[in-house]
């Protein structure tokens, strides 16, 4: 994967899956219709303000609550390049990499960025850069098999390739 | 040095002689459940590319949570799902007069002790109460499954709850478990395998347990599961002739946490708004005023839940100022619950008997909130949104709780017979 640039939406601990993707829309199955309603009870003007390669930054326990995939998904399609929090919930954890939506774990980031701020992100050091305010973090290496899924585009690519080679 | 349950379980469907934390696992589900989202899961399914399901038996699929169909959106993808069912000879499917499918599961024999169970909803972890490692997915991990048979899993490392003597009358495993989300907070055992054991718990129905576990998601847990004993194996025996191999943590088993709770000094307890972690007790915030009141889901619809609120109402009224749902968990328990008298109690005492599903507990309909209204509600989530407006407040409690707050029409501690 190549570097992410892009300026941060910034939140903060325990955003759940409920106000990323509200229940109200889960008959929803087209990814373009999912990012008209992504952060829709966290931030109504989350969807206005996104632009592709921005960044979402949050506090620990990231995407806790429902396992619907949406939520990760609603955010891939706005196109939002990566999500960095202190940690996230498990659920949201597999679901993100699976649709090959880029996380990383980095317990420091609350240090050294605000809402708005510039980002350059490396996901393959783990090298997060303000370019707004200066500062500098690393995230926590992801399990290379689980860089694998992400460098395929998530767990159906990453299926349809194993499955090729065997 | 022993082994946890989750440990022991997941090695055995990994078939694997021996695992520790951490340990990277190509597991084999016994049972794949999904709900209306495997609409979500048969459109990825469709994109792989293999010709057949790995093996259609494993697979379940119960419509609940939006039955029957609101919208025009809702009644597509039901009809594109029963497709799909026809199409791939899935045998095991349930329509939308069945029930929850964390009530369906159990009822029609798919929880049996020692196997693996993945289900595209959270509160899948409710099949733990029988011995099951039972975890949630995405529907995309769901779509893989059903092409491949198999997912990855990290062995979790395990805590345990024990529990000493014995609930006070009007206390009960609702208020148990939120009391440990309290304590534990919403993350405490993110990735985490939780095992519940005590005195309480042994004595506890198989129904009361199930709300252990069920909520255990509200703290992250990964998978919750009670040790099967003699109570189990009688009902799921009744359920199922498929043969099943009980497993048991080893006594020497290593845990992260042990964590004991002293019954006897555990009071109500309520979830106050947005999370279910901001526990209190029900006496802390008594005398705030309802607009109203839900019994019923996955964590609270059964039919023991039913009968404390049946019994609290007999002959009585809902205060006029609130709005009472009731939603049977299945279709099996409205059954009972009609043949009991309580559906009849809760129409004279001005309740709406809704048919069984998810409701409002997600926000999807029958019966959402306004901005400003205040509920009282014995399922599962709290979040800002969850239930309707996101100006609205929905407090979580007990069955017993819910009714007493519905009658006094504010957030009232449960009567207590002597």
């Amino acid at each position: 994967m190549s570097t992410f640039r892009g300026k941060t939406f910034v939140y903060g601990d325990d955003i759940n899956t409920d106000v990323i993707f509200p229940g109200r829309y889960l008959n929803v199955f087209d990814p373009a219709e999912m990012a008209k309603h992504a952060m829709e009870d966290l931030d109504k003007d989350f969807v206005k303000n996104a632009a592709v390669g921005d960044i979402v930054v949050a506090g620990k326990y990231f995407g806790c609550g429902s396992s619907r995939e949406q939520a990760a998904t609603c955010l891939k399609a706005v196109g939002i390049s990566v999500v960095i929090a202190k940690s996230f919930a498990r659920i949201f954890y597999r679901n993100a990499i699976n649709q090959g939506l880029a996380i990383m774990i980095c317990p420091g980031i609350d240090e050294i960025v605000q809402m708005g701020d510039q980002l350059e992100v490396d996901p393959t050091s783990g090298v997060i850069k303000n370019l707004t305010r200066g500062g500098e973090r690393t995230a926590k290496p992801l399990p290379p098999f689980i860089m694998g899924i992400l460098n395929d585009g998530g767990l159906i690519p990453h299926l349809q390739k194993s499955m090729k080679s065997a | 040095m022993g082994k946890t349950m989750a440990e022991k379980i997941l090695a055995k469907a990994a078939k694997s002689r021996d695992v520790s934390p951490g340990d990277l696992l190509d597991v084999y589900p016994d049972v794949a459940m999904s709900h209306e989202n495997a609409g979500l899961v048969s459109k990825v399914f469709k994109t792989i590319g293999v010709k057949k399901l790995y093996d259609s038996d494993r697979i379940v699929i119960i419509f609940d949570h939006r039955v029957p169909a609101e919208s025009v959106k809702t009644a597509e993808g039901h009809k594109a799902v029963r497709d799909f069912v026809r199409e791939n000879g899935i045998r095991n499917f349930f329509d939308i007069n069945v029930g929850i499918c964390h009530q369906v599961l159990p009822e029609y024999g798919f929880c049996r002790p020692g196997e693996v169970l993945v289900g595209t909803d959270s509160h899948t972890t409710t099949h733990g109460a029988f011995g099951v490692f039972s975890t949630g997915i995405g529907a995309t991990e769901m779509a893989a499954v059903w092409a491949t048979g198999k997912l990855w899993m990290m062995v979790p490392e395990s805590i345990k709850i024990v529990t000493k003597g014995n609930f006070k009358p009007g206390v009960y495993s609702k208020d148990l478990i939120l009391h440990l989300i309290g304590k534990l907070r919403a993350d405490g055992a993110d990735y985490l395998s939780v095992e519940f054991y005590g005195e309480a718990i042994e004595k506890m129905s198989i129904a009361s347990r199930m709300v252990l576990t069920n909520l255990s998601m509200e703290m992250g847990a990964k998978a919750a599961m009670v040790p099967p004993d003699a109570k189990t194996i009688e009902y799921v025996k009744s359920v199922t002739n498929k043969p099943f191999d009980v497993v048991i943590a080893d006594s020497d088993a290593k845990y992260r946490q042990v964590v004991e709770i002293d019954l006897s000094r555990l009071d109500p307890q309520v979830a106050c708004p947005h999370g279910v972690d901001n526990v209190k007790p029900v006496s802390e915030i008594a005398g705030l005023p309802i607009h109203q009141a839900l019994l019923g889901s996955c964590t609270n619809g059964r039919l023991e839940d039913l009968e404390i609120g049946a019994k609290l109402l007999a002959g009585r009224k809902i205060n006029r100022e609130v709005r009472m749902i009731v939603i049977p968990a299945s279709w099996k328990v409205y059954r009972e619950a009609i043949d009991k008298g309580y559906i009849s109690t809760f129409i004279d005492a001005g309740a709406v008997i809704v048919n069984p599903g998810c409701g409002p507990c997600l926000g999807a309909h029958e019966g959402l909130l306004a901005g400003g209204e205040r509920c009282i509600s014995s399922t599962n989530r709290n979040f800002k949104g969850r239930m309707g407006s996101t100006e609205a407040e929905v407090y979580l409690a007990s069955p017993s709780t819910v009714v007493a707050s519905a009658i006094a029409g504010k957030i009232t501690l449960p009567e207590v017979s002597s």
